[in-house]
């Protein structure tokens, strides 16, 4: 258990989102930027049992998923900054994150179709035996999609090693989970498609690691799906140049979930655990806004894409 | 030679393939034991077993989703989908993500997905059993577009289908799917974007598609009888399409007509006549003509049915209105 790695993930998630809020306002974005502040303990603890065999699929918020999969910071910059650099080439942007090298297959910007194809990332590890996982990244948003219950289904069905990871984060864009779906137990309307389903609290990165570890143990031993129900929040915008409360939150909501940021409570855990000490953070940060400055700086600097490449990679064949 | 239907030269194809590589697998309602509707994977259950012939839920958008994913991470997936009208639930899975992934990815990631099934007006199949649609496809960037129109040529191209790492539209007409036509025991590829010229003549161009190349050479048989040579080319490939074949075709006669029973607004007659207009003007000795089916949804009654398709003497008439220009 390396407990300093998981709290290394989720600064450099969370100060590499930092960078690009900053970049959006000085209109170094040209598109849109979600950004994952104050879910970072989900994809760190999710992630951290994965290896790039195994097949991430996410949605628009899916920089923090890139991120703890393996995509480097500087891809994920430059490919906002929409440089050639960029994990898809300038091609994508904040929500067509791909990076399948690592196994991080591409980010979405509809929400739902993650979730099937993972679950066929699920089928395709059967099929070829290969040991792998399928893992989708969504938020309660997506629970009232369709393709959330087909996909819930036929990962059930056949017994898939697939594990979904709902975000639940309260809101899909400003439209409220209570006010969206009548039955607000996640876990339950999943567990209801008759596969192993868990509810945990999205802000406590050692929880997330274990109930994730738990489901990823059993899909590797041919268990089936697990369900993961991660309660948790986004403290900034839906989307940068948005408003964070809104008409939909309040101060008060806001604040609340702030108090408990998985960064800072994880590391307030782990020193009066007597696990790392304060000299270690300091080191931990110094390294990280050292990585993430160097990234942003070849991101800025990085070239366009070459407008004569536009049509390539339509088709195999170039 | 032997002879062989449509369907089981596809079916051939099918498990050639399969044989030879186990990373494919078939995915739709009643593939499995039943094996298909249509018959197109009759057999195949016993020798390749559940996970490769896997009956699926009626759940379009979910196994469509699901093979997306799949052909991401090392398989080749085919969906059966009996009729083509059945996979308008997944249009956003089809478009927003089978048909963007290879360019999203930069070309790092492959998608070798085959949607395989049938279209087509014939038998009071009524309107959500008779949709073709093909030109919404051709429209999209990312998609292959093959409309077989005989045995010899469902199994050659479908081996190029299941070799490629294209997603592929393989689109099988409900009227063709009994019609025999030889087909070597040896094995075979067709490339796509290579039309066949299926009748060589001299006085018109026609381009049929899908339903319509058989009735095209059955009006050119009566006006040969008159001493009329057309010439008939079928595209085969709808995307790519093979433009060069038809422009030589049209250098040659000096008229086109194109033919195809799926609505005219935006088709592939559309499209052909633009690119020949473009590329060919100074060839052309009369205004290019189009025949296809009415432009309504499809009716169940037969003489509704039969009103809403170009008939023989519709054939006819177009290709002597051409002539007569």
């Amino acid at each position: 258990m390396n407990y300093l790695a998981l709290y290394r993930q989720m600064l450099e998630i969370r100060r590499t989102e930092e960078h690009l809020a900053k970049a959006h306002q000085a209109g170094m974005i040209p598109g849109a930027c979600h950004t994952y502040v104050g879910q970072e303990a989900i994809a760190t603890g999710v992630c951290a049992h994965l290896t790039h065999d195994d097949a991430v699929f996410s949605t628009h918020r899916g920089h923090g998923h890139a991120l703890a999969k393996g995509v480097p910071p500087r891809e994920v910059m430059a490919e906002l900054f929409g440089r050639v650099t960029g994990c898809s080439r300038g091609r994508g942007g904040s929500m067509h994150l791909f990076a399948p090298e690592v196994g991080m297959m591409g980010t979405s910007g509809i929400v739902g179709p993650c979730i099937l194809q993972a679950t066929g990332a699920g089928y395709s590890a059967r099929l070829l035996n290969k040991g792998t996982v399928g893992v989708a990244f969504f938020g309660d948003g997506a629970s009232n999609n369709g393709a959330f219950h087909e996909g819930l289904n036929l990962a059930a069905i056949w017994d898939l090693p697939v594990i979904f990871v709902c975000e639940n984060n309260l809101y899909a864009t400003e439209v409220p989970f209570s006010y969206a779906t009548r039955n607000t137990d996640m876990a339950e309307r999943a567990s209801t498609y008759g596969m192993n389903a868990v509810s945990v609290d999205g802000n406590d990165v050692l929880a997330v690691y274990a109930a994730a570890g738990e489901g990823i143990r059993r899909a590797r031993a041919g268990e089936g799906p697990t369900f993961l129900d991660c309660k948790t929040y986004r403290t900034r915008a839906h989307a940068e140049g948005m408003p964070s409360l809104g008409t939909y939150r309040t101060q008060e909501e806001l604040d609340a979930w702030k108090a408990r940021d998985p960064i800072t409570t994880y590391r307030a855990h782990l020193v009066s655990e007597g696990i790392a000490s304060e000299d270690e953070f300091a080191q931990i940060e110094r390294e990280v806004v050292a990585m993430v400055e160097e990234s942003f700086e070849f991101a800025k600097s990085s070239p366009y894409p070459d407008p004569a490449t536009v049509a390539e990679h339509v088709y195999s064949d170039g | 030679m032997r002879e062989l239907t449509f369907t089981a030269a596809a079916r051939e194809a099918l498990t050639e393939e399969m044989a030879r590589d186990p990373s494919i697998f078939v995915v739709g309602e009643g593939i499995g034991q039943r094996g298909g509707n249509f018959n197109t994977t009759s057999g195949l259950y016993d020798l390749y077993g559940p996970m490769r012939l896997r009956d699926t839920p009626i759940v379009e958008r979910g196994f469509i989703g699901m093979c997306t994913g799949a052909a991401m991470t090392g398989t080749r997936p085919i969906v059966d989908f009996m009729f083509v009208d059945f996979i308008l639930d997944a249009m956003g899975e089809l478009i927003n993500q089978v048909a963007k992934i290879q360019y999203m990815s930069s070309g790092r990631l492959k998608m070798p997905l085959i949607l395989r099934g049938s279209i087509g007006i014939t038998g009071a199949s009524a309107t959500h059993h008779s949709g073709s649609y093909f030109p919404m496809f051709v429209n999209i960037p990312g998609f292959r577009v093959v409309v077989p129109t005989n045995a010899y040529d469902a199994k050659g191209l479908f081996k190029t289908a299941l070799r490629g790492d294209d997603p592929v539209i393989f689109l099988e007409h409900k009227s063709l799917l009994n019609s025999k036509a030889q087909v070597p025991e040896e094995e075979y590829f067709i490339p796509f974007g290579q039309a066949a010229v299926v009748r060589e003549g001299s006085a018109a161009t026609v381009v049929a598609v899908g339903s319509m190349v058989r009735k095209a050479l059955e009006a050119c048989d009566a006006l040969a009888a008159e001493g009329i040579a057309i010439e008939v080319i079928d595209p085969r490939t709808l995307a790519p399409l093979d433009i060069p074949t038809i422009l030589a075709s049209v250098h040659k006669t000096g008229r086109l007509l194109i033919m195809d029973e799926t609505f005219q607004p935006c088709g592939i007659g559309a499209e052909i006549a633009a690119q020949v207009v473009a590329q060919g003007f100074d060839d052309l000795d009369a205004p290019i003509m189009r025949l296809n089916g009415v432009y309504t949804p499809t009716p169940y009654s037969p003489p509704l049915e039969a009103a809403v398709i170009p008939n023989p003497t519709q054939v006819l008439q177009a290709i002597r209105d051409l002539l007569a220009e």
